[in-house]
């Protein structure tokens, strides 16, 4: 019964939802506007429960774990940009978070994304693939080199590098409409199984 | 034909046929054919080479509903595909959103297989904080989850006795919406070398063929097309293993025929993306016509 229920609540917030694409309207507008109200609320209660009581609450108050004073009070200065007057608090716990996290990237995110990107391109030309990432690779940089006037064999080699970076976007397009479409078959599936039966 | 008219086509009519392009396939079938591709085929192997009974495979479920369509089919094929093998499973969730979506999964294909939780599979749930908690495994699974998602302690299950840290860990696969199997690579992967294959949508498959090249990623399952390609892998499997043959024997033939259709989840859906494929690259063509002919004629 509850399952019937919410079923036909989804199917018709969807139709409401797919009817800006003739244009936009109140239907559009009120499924929107409940889509944002219930997250918000959604998401308040979820982080309450799970992030803020198991992780800060119940170790500070029902252990009696001190050292948990420091994340609260770091919390309360965060929470103090909303009074304009003193909102300058709340820099300081920014600083801390921006200061670990950019502890915790640079070296991981140097050799994840740099190192060991660049030791796998330099790799001896003997098979094609290596031929085409090698030109590919060489022919891009040369794009982005700024400091010459692309002109003459420079601009030539500058503007082959483009046509890899326009396959490189056409190929990651084409993964976006195909994931797009993926979104509206999962859509469709639930109007026709779920909420009509038409389908198996 | 009136070019002019062609290139101020009225955009509804457009969605009008990509609408058509999808549900007439769902509704007949054409059964076009799935290749499979190496990143998948990599990905299978590798959960493939896990021994049963033996070290869990971990998979981390870091998507919202949103990405349900492509990522889910995935999450069903991976979990039979460990389950018809007998390898355990550790199950947790990075994204705020992803808990329910592991624990509906998780608990469906386990009940499918008569897998018992806390001994063939342990469901950590979610743990806020990304590379903290990718951190924190590294050095111990059991300070990083003091309890698993129906409030255990960890201690006390006994799948878990034997798992500290991603030593014990043969391989991740985490399956994101987001950028988050980059940070698996980055902490887990740069820091504690440990194998890790990622399933992602569509939108962000391109983004990761990078890694795949540099062995950063085992393997790779991308978009609804992935999960086709895995869900028929896992589909062969058990039929070389013999599960669906005492699937067919114990069950009837109604109840047989509906867990076919959920196995071929994500298959059924490639039909429809194939012909809106088609229907966009026929506008394309269309679009590129218009404008070429229209500009010549200018001139």
């Amino acid at each position: 019964m509850f399952e019937t229920i919410g079923i036909w609540i989804a199917a018709l917030l969807t139709l409401c939802i797919f009817s800006f694409l003739y244009k936009d309207n109140p239907f559009y507008k009120f499924a929107e506007h409940l889509f944002i109200g219930v997250s918000a609320g959604y998401w308040a209660c979820y982080y309450y429960h799970n992030v803020l009581q198991p992780n800060l609450f119940v170790p500070l108050f029902q252990e009696g774990r001190p050292i948990f004073i420091i994340p609260l009070v770091l919390g309360i200065m965060m929470l103090l940009h909303l009074v304009p007057k003193i909102s300058w608090i709340s820099r300081w716990p920014l600083a801390f978070i921006v200061g670990t996290y950019a502890g915790y990237y640079l070296i991981t995110y140097l050799q994840t994304n740099a190192l060991e990107q660049v030791t796998a391109t330099l790799v001896p030309l003997v098979t094609f693939s290596s031929v085409v990432l090698f030109v590919g690779v060489t022919t891009g940089l040369v794009y982005f080199f700024f400091s010459k006037e692309h002109k003459g064999t420079f601009g030539g080699i500058a503007k082959f590098g483009i046509w890899f970076l326009m396959i490189a976007f056409g190929a990651s397009f084409g993964y976006t409409v195909m994931a797009r479409i993926s979104l509206l078959i999962g859509r469709m599936t639930f109007l026709l199984k779920d909420w009509l039966h038409i389908i198996q | 034909m009136n070019l002019e008219k062609l290139m101020r086509i009225d955009r509804r009519l457009i969605f009008l046929l990509i609408a058509l392009a999808v549900i007439f396939p769902l509704l007949f079938p054409i059964g076009l054919p799935t290749h499979l591709s190496k990143p998948v085929q990599d990905t299978f192997n590798a959960v493939d080479s896990i021994p049963p009974d033996g070290p869990p495979l971990m998979l981390s479920i870091d998507y919202d509903p949103a990405a349900m369509p492509e990522l889910y089919p995935m999450t069903l094929a991976i979990l039979r595909h460990c389950f018809s093998r007998n390898i355990r499973v550790l199950v947790l969730s990075l994204h705020r959103a992803g808990p329910g979506i592991g624990e509906m999964a998780t608990t469906r294909i386990a009940k499918e297989y008569g897998k018992k939780e806390g001994e063939d599979y342990v469901y950590l749930g979610f743990k806020p904080g990304f590379g903290a908690v990718i951190l924190r495994m590294g050095e111990d699974i059991h300070g990083a989850f003091l309890t698993d998602y129906y409030n255990r302690p960890i201690g006390e299950i006994p799948m878990m006795r034997e798992i500290h840290n991603y030593d014990d860990i043969p391989l991740v696969i985490c399956l994101s919406a987001a950028a988050i199997p980059e940070l698996w690579m980055m902490y887990a992967g740069s820091r504690y070398h440990q194998t890790i294959a990622a399933g992602v949508t569509a939108v962000s498959a391109a983004d990761y063929y990078p890694f795949l090249q540099t062995d950063q990623l085992v393997g790779l399952i991308g978009g609804l097309k992935g999960a086709s390609e895995y869900e028929k892998l896992v589909n062969e499997l058990e039929e070389r293993l013999g599960v669906d043959k005492k699937r067919k024997e114990s069950l009837s033939k109604e109840e047989y025929e509906k867990l076919q259709v959920s196995h071929s989840k994500a298959s059924a859906g490639m039909d429809s993306q194939s012909i809106a494929h088609l229907v966009i690259i026929a506008f394309i063509v269309i679009g590129n016509v218009a404008y070429f002919a229209q500009r010549r004629r200018k001139r």
